[in-house]
């Protein structure tokens, strides 16, 4: 009888934990991994921020390589999670075919749009935000040559290069602009010890300030750039901790404020296309202690400048994945 | 294109030559023995990891040292019990251990240290970048940078091809280590144990996968990231292949291929207009190079390649 009893009540446990998880949203890191210091990251402390301020707790999973997208899309679907965030342009293909399957499911994507009834699409303008880093470059460079060492080459990652030698130019016309990519397949993301080669390779070409827009490479970029004693940008999270004193600043995308946002409207997810630029707080570059020194007011009231005139549409950077050119730089 | 760029590429060549060398010889000892392993990828990786971790919480680059040669040690412990004494598939047991090693640092990784698999930054801990540049107090010379300018293990990995050479063709052991990759029933006549070569084999190879690992997350970086070695154990099999199994065609081989590293990293487009061709070579290709190469290679094109004659087979004793 007392076991029938502690039966009963263990399933009645169990049902209603799974009535609190059916409200569960979820979050799907792409294969750069949690913890890889940048992108994935910044969703993480979004969804943590919103964990600790409605204590509320979130599924997440992280994708080891591209075939599992689907399997793992459905499985969160089917579990009942809502809304269900997903971090990286990888998924778009994917989602478009899982999303019409769950019509009842909510979905964010971002990085990528999808065009689905139930998905909500948040794009950032990372050439605005890499402008700005790349006018620091420019007003940093004591050679007047930096460098850019981007993750995989596809249109995204250009489009922050693009933006960037744009923003170094602006601050100075004569500055020269050196472009790398860590290579064509997934693994250009994951690879610091190309990265920091990279970044020897550049400082041997005259860089002195070089900007990473590669994932978990970028760590070894910025790595190097400590080695060499040369300054180095970070991206999407704010890395200037890493290496204080070489870290010039980080172009931010805050990518945690669109999973924060997304989970807190939860199952009332608008769908459609959010478009996070600088003038909504949605790409930005990274002031604090560590890089304190090493930014003038000089070069901050330059910047401030520059931001001001994105704002107001009086400078307009041009985006690379508009038309697939730049008249910045040479891919 | 000046002199000072051209050093550059050759010192960025050493760098990125260097974990080749290691795997690929690790691999000559092993498969000249009579034992093919696939598993030099993860063996690498599993150093790396063990190097990055144990230095990172001891303090003590050769602490990481010791612990990334003691976990490749222990992978090729089991590839050595699964295929020297169970007789086991030597391809399916080294693909495997790819596998688990690339599974189990992360875990491990991401349990220890919280960072999703990465190992926390290093800095006591490092493996010294220049000693003996610090050594002499030598300063901006491309030229003594270009030979001198590296660390420790670049060296011990220089000095590991001639040594090998040594090893392989004028020791006693050598001869044996031959023999028992090409006709392991004469050396077992002669009354050498097979196995016990073998497994001497499996394990020089480990310390040599160790060094490897050891000098990229320790090295050339100061902390392990997943998956960081990103197929060089696959290349030094095939330099492994392209040397013909023999160490200096390997350093040549080795070489080659982290000069077309180099050569795609300094270069993204190669631009030919200044030579007279309106042709740009696109960046995709100069990184497709190392690859297009393995594969012309493997084609059969440049020469002929004999593997070791007993190689993937294990030895059964005739009763």
């Amino acid at each position: 009888m007392t076991l029938m009893k502690s039966l009963l009540g263990a399933s009645a446990l169990l049902a209603l934990g799974t009535v609190a998880a059916l409200a569960e949203p979820a979050i799907i890191y792409d294969v750069g991994g949690k913890n890889d210091k940048s992108f994935n990251e910044a969703a993480f402390n979004g969804a943590t921020k919103w964990a600790t301020e409605t204590g509320g707790t979130f599924k997440e999973l992280e994708m080891q390589n591209e075939a599992q997208r689907e399997q793992a899309l459905r499985q969160l679907a089917e579990s009942g999670a809502n809304p269900i965030v997903m971090t990286g342009f990888a998924f778009g293909d994917t989602l478009g075919a899982v999303a019409p399957d769950y019509p009842d499911t909510k979905f964010a994507i971002i990085d990528m749009v999808v065009d689905q009834p139930n998905v909500k699409s948040v794009v950032f303008t990372e050439e605005q935000g890499s402008y700005l880093v790349g006018m620091m470059a420019g007003l940093a460079s004591k050679t007047g040559t930096v460098g850019f060492i981007g993750g995989m080459d596809i249109p995204l990652i250009r489009k922050f290069g693009c933006g960037y030698a744009q923003g170094v130019m602006a601050a100075n016309p004569e500055a020269k602009v050196v472009l790398n990519m860590t290579g064509t397949d997934g693994s250009a993301w994951n690879n610091p010890v190309k990265g920091a080669e990279i970044a020897k390779s550049q400082q041997s070409q005259g860089a002195d300030v070089i900007y990473a827009a590669a994932g978990a490479t970028g760590v070894g970029v910025l790595q190097a750039a400590a080695d060499l004693k040369i300054l180095s940008i970070g991206v999407d999270s704010n890395q200037n901790y890493i290496h204080p004193g070489s870290v010039l600043t980080s172009m931010l995308k805050r990518v945690d404020n669109a999973v924060y946002e997304a989970f807190k409207e939860g199952a009332d997810l608008k769908a459609g296309i959010n478009v996070m630029d600088l003038a909504a707080g949605g790409v930005d570059y990274a002031m604090d202690d560590n890089n304190a020194p090493l930014v003038t007011d000089d070069m901050k009231a330059k910047v401030e400048a520059a931001k001001a005139a994105i704002i107001s549409g009086e400078v307009k950077v041009h985006d690379y994945m508009s038309d697939n050119t730049c008249p910045a730089a040479q891919f | 294109m000046d002199l000072t760029a051209i050093l550059q590429i050759l010192e960025s060549t050493i760098r990125m030559s260097t974990p080749l060398l290691f795997a690929c010889l690790a691999g000559l000892y092993s498969e000249r023995a009579g034992v093919i392993d696939m598993g030099l990828e993860g063996k690498m990786l599993a150093a790396a990891f063990a190097g990055a971790a144990a230095a990172a919480v001891t303090g003590s680059a050769a602490a990481g040292v010791l612990a990334g040669i003691g976990a490749a040690l222990i992978l090729s412990a089991i590839h050595g019990l699964a295929s020297i004494t169970f007789r086991g598939n030597q391809l399916i047991s080294g693909v495997a251990i790819n596998f688990f090693a690339s599974g189990l640092t992360i875990v491990l990784g991401a349990s220890w240290f919280g960072q999703g698999g990465q190992t926390p930054a290093l800095s006591e801990g490092r493996l010294a970048q220049t000693p003996l540049l610090d050594l002499f107090g030598i300063e901006d010379s491309p030229l003594l940078e270009l030979f001198l300018g590296h660390g420790t293990l670049v060296y011990v990995a220089l000095a590991a091809v001639p040594f090998t050479w040594w090893l392989l063709y004028r020791t006693r052991f050598g001869l044996r280590l031959r023999a028992v990759g090409e006709n392991p029933a004469a050396v077992d006549t002669a009354g050498v144990s097979v196995a016990q070569l073998r497994y001497a084999a499996v394990g020089i190879t480990a310390v040599l996968c160790g060094l490897a690992g050891v000098y990229m997350s320790m090295g050339l970086n100061t902390s392990f990231q997943r998956e960081m070695t990103a197929g060089r154990g696959y290349i030094a099999l095939a330099a492994l292949i392209f040397a013909k199994w023999k160490p200096v065609p390997a350093l040549g081989a080795c070489l080659l291929f982290g000069f077309l590293d180099a050569i795609s990293i300094r270069f993204q487009n190669i631009d030919l207009n200044g030579i007279g061709i309106p042709v740009v070579i696109p960046g995709q290709f100069t990184n497709a190079l190392p690859f297009i190469l393995t594969v012309i290679i493997l084609a059969g094109f440049v020469g002929k390649a004999i593997p070791p004659r007993a190689g993937g087979e294990p030895y059964v004793k005739e009763r």
